[in-house]
């Protein structure tokens, strides 16, 4: 019986790729989600998640499946976005989701196009949905990279992340770095995307960013703790998609956000931190 | 009065927003040590006032002079723009008061520690520090938020209406840390409402209505005809007002 949990890993060298990829993508994601859900930008996730696609075609385009043109593509192509819908936002009456929105449908649009130019569904497939089962030496690098990047700079820039969530005024009344560190997150978000698109998909990506903070942020109110839990569910939800889709001969890429989809629907409704049980039965008040 | 105990020179300063002024033609100077509350209708401009003191906010016109660099300015705005769904503990909070000297990275020493402490202990928040600051009251709120600039230690403070819906009890208290600061010569600029307040503990008041009404002694500029003069401000934006000709020199 334990034998099913790690008998396909032992195997099959494939899985064992697949579970290193996850797990990298999720030290890096994990942490990005929780600051993103902090600072009200689950959205401008999913959105840059999106807009990754047409840069990452035309990689694709010029190069076929190959990883550096369809990483630096997408760099190319999330930063754009990024920065656009930014500026977009600030010297317009348009607010930066309207304007993220816009962007991204339309870079969606884009890329399907474009990879349709060339490729065949298959090849399709894989951009919107990701080949976690077939991760080579140098996608795993890019992986463990990104995330060992992502956990040193967050260190770097964690009094001012989490100070400009909370009062951006005082911030700027006491030093100049709100907006750097504004931009080198959205670069980091970028950067993450990217990585989680060669494995799971420019449609799933985002997935393993949002879905384990989310859940985080029903066990905790403590942003070290968020940050360690959604790792955790991340790695969890990993492992165990890998399994269901092994076992169940499910697409990997689906298994695994399906699973840390259920890890959010549990921590919903049993989350010591606002959780729908603990809202519903809250026990008698108390004294003081 | 030498320029040398000037903390901030205003010169023929105009503030505003798109290019309508809400603050017209500002023209003076704050002293060094002054205790000055700065007073006027809503939208006569006494927030942007200080948004321009402390550098957010470039004038439209004319020149904002400091004495000393921008970080020497400790700035409690409105209390309604602080996120405090944010899950962040009051000591935390508080803690932000050190940023100047501990900046991005440096270490929060045994002596800050008992820093943080007494300035929770001056404004009456001991056994407040593990709570989030979701849990707050506005007045607990706004007493961390004095606690942080206890902290921050710095020449000049300006307070942004610090008193509006907090209890009786509260304001006396935080007044004190106000008068406190004046003892220790530092400036305090505040935005008030109360005139009884600012008549009985601030010597100076601007009285402003987008343009000064009145600057000086508090007696003689809380005067009846000063403060109708006041209450005549206009709004109501002209849509067809005229470019502004007056010297900027």
């Amino acid at each position: 019986m334990l034998d099913l949990l790690y008998a396909p890993f032992a195997e099959f060298e494939f899985m064992q790729r697949a579970l290193v990829g996850v797990i990298a993508i999720a030290l890096g994601g994990g942490p990005v989600g929780v600051f993103l859900m902090l600072r009200r930008m689950s959205l401008t996730g999913d959105a840059m998640a999106h807009a990754i696609l047409p840069g990452a075609a035309v990689g694709y385009l010029l190069a076929g499946l190959s990883l550096p043109a369809m990483t630096v593509g997408g760099l190319f192509a999330g930063v754009i976005v990024a920065v656009a819908a930014g500026l977009v936002s600030r010297f317009t009456a348009l607010k930066e989701d309207a304007s993220l929105a816009a962007f991204y449908l339309l870079s969606l649009a884009l890329g399907v196009t474009i990879v349709s130019l060339r490729g065949s569904n298959v090849d399709l497939l894989h951009v919107l949905f990701g080949t976690v089962l077939a991760l080579d030496d140098s996608t795993l690098l890019l992986l463990a990279s990104i995330s060992t990047a992502t956990v040193l700079a967050l260190a770097v820039l964690y009094r001012p992340l989490v100070l400009e969530c909370v009062d951006p005024i005082f911030l700027r009344s006491v030093s100049r770095s709100g907006t750097p560190t504004h931009l080198i997150f959205l670069g980091l978000v970028v950067m993450n995307l990217v990585g989680g698109f060669h494995a799971l998909g420019t449609l799933l990506a985002v997935g393993m960013m949002m879905l384990p903070a989310a859940a985080s942020r029903f066990w905790t109110s403590d942003i070290t703790m968020m940050m360690i839990v959604s790792i955790a569910v991340g790695i969890v939800s990993g492992f165990s998609g890998l399994l269901l889709s092994f076992h169940a001969e499910l697409p990997a890429g689906p298994a695994i956000i399906l699973s840390a989809g259920a890890i959010y629907v549990v921590s919903l409704v049993l989350g010591r931190e606002g959780g729908l049980l603990w809202l519903a039965w809250p026990g008698r008040h108390l004294e003081a | 009065m030498t320029l040398a105990s000037t903390v901030v020179r205003f010169d023929e300063v105009t503030l505003g927003y798109g290019r309508r002024p809400a603050v017209h033609h500002l023209d003076g100077e704050i002293p060094a040590g002054s205790l000055m509350a700065v007073v006027g209708p809503n939208g006569a401009g006494k927030s942007t006032l200080l948004k321009g003191i402390v550098g957010t906010l470039k004038p439209l016109d004319g020149h904002i002079r400091l004495k000393g660099p921008a970080s020497g300015i400790a700035y409690l705005p409105q209390a309604a723009e602080i996120d405090r769904s944010f899950p962040l503990s009051v000591y935390d909070l508080v803690a932000m008061g050190l940023w100047t000297r501990s900046g991005l990275f440096g270490g929060i020493s045994r002596r800050d520690r008992t820093r943080i402490e007494e300035a929770l202990a001056a404004v009456g928040l001991i056994g407040f520090e593990r709570r989030p600051i979701s849990t707050l009251s506005g007045g607990q709120m706004q007493r961390a938020l004095f606690a942080r600039l206890l902290l921050q230690d710095a020449p000049v403070i300006l307070l942004d209406e610090p008193f509006t819906a907090i209890d009786a009890k509260t304001t006396a208290d935080l007044l004190a840390l106000v008068r406190r600061w004046h003892d220790e010569s530092r400036t305090v600029v505040a935005v008030l409402h109360d005139l009884d307040m600012v008549r009985r503990t601030f010597p100076q008041t601007l009285l402003i209505a987008r343009e000064p009404v009145a600057w000086g002694e508090t007696g003689e500029v809380l005067s009846p005809e000063n403060l109708l003069r006041a209450r005549r401000m206009v709004e109501a934006h002209d849509p067809h007002a005229d470019v502004c000709h007056r010297s900027a020199a």
